[in-house]
């Protein structure tokens, strides 16, 4: 099947939290769900986001499902890229705040 | 007189004389050979006659079944069958064969999308889609069989039943039958001299016959914890406790579906955490679900009346007579009737998964292709309105109403509590909630009556996504519904539509509450919450009681 790459950039939140670890990794693509690379990126707090995914029509859901995340979890200069494989959006929202849970040790703040 | 000549028994002499005619036919006592039981079926059926064959949920008189497809359609036509499943592709091919003409029924499972082709093409007229105490009802009423084709697993010579662990639809299609001067044929799948408990009187059966193979019984209500996700273990939390702690409930029905499995799977870990061993889930309407095991095995659950069997389980349920209904025979008396009607007067809650739910709360598992039917759950998926015992759960719930007190003023009337559990989106994006349900399209492309909707909007208590909890019953007007259920449905085209100060403001009213609202950590949402990941996981907590049929055995 085709992938596309879709790419986003989000302004952070006024009082957002740079994400601090060099890099961050979770999950497998082949027998999960998702994979996704969280890695520290000075940016102005901005958050942007790679996207490859088999799954074409939902450019709109993914900038919802990772406007929300950078809303909810007052993240900043992150840069993220996402691996998917079928997932559906609240499985991408609940994989990324995993993901910065098991990062959070080494949120700056 | 004119009316001292009319005969009262025409409907007895008919049925004496259809067995007379049959008298041949018969080996011994009661017993026809398989060889002449097509030649049995065109004898007795006369064209007509409204015709049950016993397809229930899972035991099917499948022999019979094709046996019907191969009478002479000269002499057996226009046949109304009136039955509870259409399950096998003998009970639509019966229609293809021109033999009957009409079908009253309750569910169509594997068939769905072949029923709507047929109905479409006019190969149907489409009678009416029930619910199953609804046709078992109308058997009483105006459709009671002439003839009823059943099955079961033994019987003597003298014409006794034995159903043994899948009764089912059995006695109540029989009594049907039988006590309005019908015919009644048993395929078994032995004859003995003396069966293990009589689950039928010999009296209540007229032919008997051996079929070649034993009759086929399908899994449905095993379901594999591998599969389970992790966002069905978050919604699974959230329902234990957001409503079960919240209400106490200790009586219920689990539809079937991997998001119930999961709430089984979860009683032993989360509930046992939240301390609610002996305060939740003690009671349920509910087949033997093998999921069902680590919560029993623990100490959960006092008592379980079933439906029908399982297959697999029979060794473990009749080792547990403590918590199931067994027989002196030592096997599982299952009844549909008995335990639709505990399900619907019984019970505190009915929970379960659904394909759609509309922007008003409706909810349905039709799709534009498919005529599913409607099973039992609309049954307990609805307030019985006849109840009138009271517990805990259902007088709060009640209490929590947002418009009863408009209706019939400050008197205290409980509530049942009905749970739709729904992902937003599901596999292939398919989305949960939609503007309009594809059961209006169905309605129209098959002709039906009205749009098959499995529960109404009005009779749903909660909603319940990875988004949150929408408690609808506590609305006080459908706009309000429609803002509860747009603040739970995600990023659907319903849920897109939510206004944040709107779900602010029923997130204060208690009207939805979200996963950290209820004091649930998302991080610990994942499958090692299960109290077993796996089929073997479930045949270890058995101590080897449970035999899972080798599709669910990869080891």
């Amino acid at each position: 099947m085709a992938l596309q790459e879709l790419n986003f950039s989000f302004k952070p939140e006024k009082n957002f939290t740079s994400f601090a670890p060099e890099w961050f990794h979770s999950g497998v693509v082949g027998s999960g769900d998702m994979e996704v690379l969280m890695e520290h990126k000075k940016q102005d707090g901005k958050v942007t986001v790679k996207v490859v995914t088999p799954v074409t029509g939902f450019d709109q859901v993914w900038e919802k499902v990772l406007a929300k995340f950078v809303a909810e979890t007052k993240i900043g200069n992150l840069h993220m890229e996402i691996n998917d494989n079928n997932a559906t959006p609240f499985i991408v929202h609940m994989r990324l705040k995993q993901a910065l849970f098991e990062a959070k040790g080494d949120v700056e703040s | 007189m004119e009316g001292n000549r009319k005969r009262w028994d025409t409907l007895k002499r008919d049925r004496m004389e259809r067995i007379r005619e049959a008298i041949p036919l018969v080996k011994m006592g009661k017993i026809v050979e398989a060889s002449n039981a097509v030649k049995l079926l065109e004898t007795v059926i006369k064209p007509y006659d409204k015709v049950t064959i016993e397809g229930d949920n899972q035991k099917q008189a499948d022999f019979l079944a094709d046996c019907l497809c191969k009478v002479d359609r000269e002499q057996v036509h226009h046949l109304h069958m009136v039955q509870s499943a259409i399950s096998l592709p003998s009970h639509l091919d019966v229609f293809e064969k021109k033999i009957a003409s009409k079908v009253d029924f309750s569910y169509a499972g594997s068939q769905a999308t072949r029923l709507a082709q047929f109905v479409k093409e006019g190969k149907i007229e489409m009678g009416a889609i029930h619910t199953y105490l609804e046709l078992f009802g109308r058997y009483f009423i105006d459709l009671t069989p002439r003839v009823a084709l059943t099955v079961a697993v033994s019987a003597d010579k003298e014409g006794n039943l034995y159903t043994g662990f899948n009764t089912e639809d059995t006695p109540v299609v029989i009594e049907a039958t039988k006590f309005k001067q019908g015919i009644v044929i048993a395929q078994v799948n032995e004859i003995v001299d003396k069966v293990p408990r009589v689950d039928i009187p010999g009296d209540w059966v007229d032919f008997v016959i051996q079929a070649p193979q034993p009759f086929y019984v399908e899994p449905l209500f095993t379901r594999d914890p591998a599969n389970i996700t992790d966002s069905q273990v978050l919604r699974a939390m959230m329902v234990i406790k957001g409503i079960y702690a919240e209400y106490g409930i200790q009586s219920l029905n689990h539809g079937v579906g991997f998001d119930t499995a999961a709430i089984e799977l979860l009683l032993p870990t989360y509930g046992e955490e939240l301390g609610l061993k002996g305060k939740i889930c003690k009671y349920f309407s509910l087949n033997p679900h093998p999921t069902l095991i680590p919560a029993i095995e623990s100490g959960w659950v006092e008592s379980i009346h079933s439906f029908g069997g399982e297959s697999g389980m029979a060794d473990y349920v009749a080792a547990r007579s403590d918590v199931f209904f067994i027989g002196p025979d030592d096997s599982l008396r299952s009844n549909r009737t008995y335990c639709q009607a505990a399900g619907h007067y019984g019970i505190d809650l009915f929970i379960g998964g659904t394909l759609q739910i509309d922007k008003f709360g409706n909810s349905s598992t039709a799709t534009a292709s498919r005529i599913a039917g409607f099973g039992g759950a609309p049954n307990m998926g609805c307030d019985p309105r006849g109840r009138r015992h009271s517990t805990e759960a259902w007088l709060k719930c009640g209490r929590e109403d947002g418009v009863q007190r408009s209706l019939i003023g400050d008197l205290p009337r409980g509530r049942r509590l009905v749970v739709q559990l729904q992902e937003t989106f599901r596999e292939k994006m398919a989305p949960g909630f939609v503007d309009k349900l594809d059961a209006w399209k169905l309605a129209e492309t098959a002709g039906l009556a009205i749009p098959p909707v499995m529960i109404y909007g009005d009779d749903l208590t909660h909603i319940v996504t990875e988004e949150g909890i929408a408690y609808l019953h506590k609305c006080s007007s459908l706009e309000e519904r429609m803002a509860a259920i747009r603040a739970v449905a995600g990023f659907t085209e319903v849920g897109l539509e939510e206004k944040p100060e709107e779900t602010t403001e029923l997130r204060r009213k208690g009207i939805v509450r979200t996963p950290e609202d209820l004091g649930i950590d998302l991080s610990r949402a994942n499958r090692s919450l299960l109290a077993a990941k796996n089929v073997r996981d479930l045949v270890e907590w058995s101590g080897g009681l449970y035999h899972p049929p080798a599709k669910f055995r990869s080891w």
